[in-house]
């Protein structure tokens, strides 16, 4: 009897658990990437990401020039004259704009710490307004460096 | 409860301050260091060199230096578990960014040493 009752068990839980599998194979899976949208938040968030890791190797470079700038008076004036070549003023506007952009959605970061910005609406209106910052602070850098 | 050797931190909530803690100090660096060099537009060597060699600026860099191996360390640990779920390859990764961050600090503190 003992050994019944549990094999009826085990079918009954096989069931249940073929039967969630059943659900969870009809359900609609939408991934047409042509129509789904990130929301503000997750394109702010991922940024914030990518610019982090960019930060990471852009670091190297500013040490390389600060190490440069600081040997002599002659190794400034040479990194004075590398500002003259195109490619130099794109990759430090590059890291203006990585480094501004990471710096402002942290601070947005810090605000939510403290409990603001957390609903829906508050948190995407924050988001827009700080990748709206980070594209004026990319162009007042651009216009600096240039 | 869940610990991961490559995290720096002994918790999330260790890990947590760290990140907030080090991204204070490279907030307050960065804007000294984006205002110092705009607003003593054209820089001069003797302007540039004068600043290094002050006690406290060298102790700002270096402090800098600490943080960003604090906040990188963490930050790519973040990214790096999101991401690879490869162990081997993930270790691998974190390996050499630690090592890359370490060799900031290191060549931060011989560089502002000799000013």
């Amino acid at each position: 009897m003992k050994i019944q009752a549990k094999a009826v068990r085990i079918t009954k839980i096989s069931s249940i658990e073929q039967s969630e599998q059943n659900v969870k194979k009809q359900r609609p899976v939408h991934l047409d990437l042509q129509t789904v949208k990130f929301p503000a938040t997750a394109i702010a968030s991922i940024l914030h990401r990518v610019s982090g890791v960019i930060m990471l190797f852009a670091v190297g470079i500013l040490i390389w020039l600060l190490n440069e700038s600081l040997a002599s008076a002659e190794s400034f004036a040479g990194v004075q004259s590398l500002f003259d070549s195109f490619i130099v003023k794109f990759i430090v506007w590059g890291i203006l704009t990585a480094l501004g952009y990471h710096l402002i959605v942290g601070l947005r970061h810090l605000v939510m710490d403290a409990g603001y910005w957390e609903e829906l609406s508050s948190g995407l209106t924050s988001a827009k307004v700080a990748i709206a910052l980070s594209v004026v602070f990319s162009i007042i850098a651009g216009i600096w460096v240039w | 409860m869940v610990t991961n050797a490559a995290s720096l931190g002994r918790s999330g909530v260790h890990d947590f301050i760290l990140i907030r803690a080090s991204a204070v100090i490279l907030a307050c660096y960065t804007i000294f260091m984006v205002g110092f060099i705009a607003c003593s537009s054209p820089l001069t060597y003797d302007a540039w060199h004068g600043l290094f060699s002050a006690l406290p600026m060298k102790v700002f860099t270096l402090l800098a230096l600490v943080a960003i191996l604090i906040h990188s360390w963490i930050g790519i640990w973040q990214v790096l578990t999101d991401y690879v779920k490869c162990v081997s390859l993930r270790g691998v990764l974190q390996f050499v960014f630690v090592v890359a961050a370490f060799s900031y600090l290191a060549a931060g503190i011989l560089i502002v040493w000799g000013v």
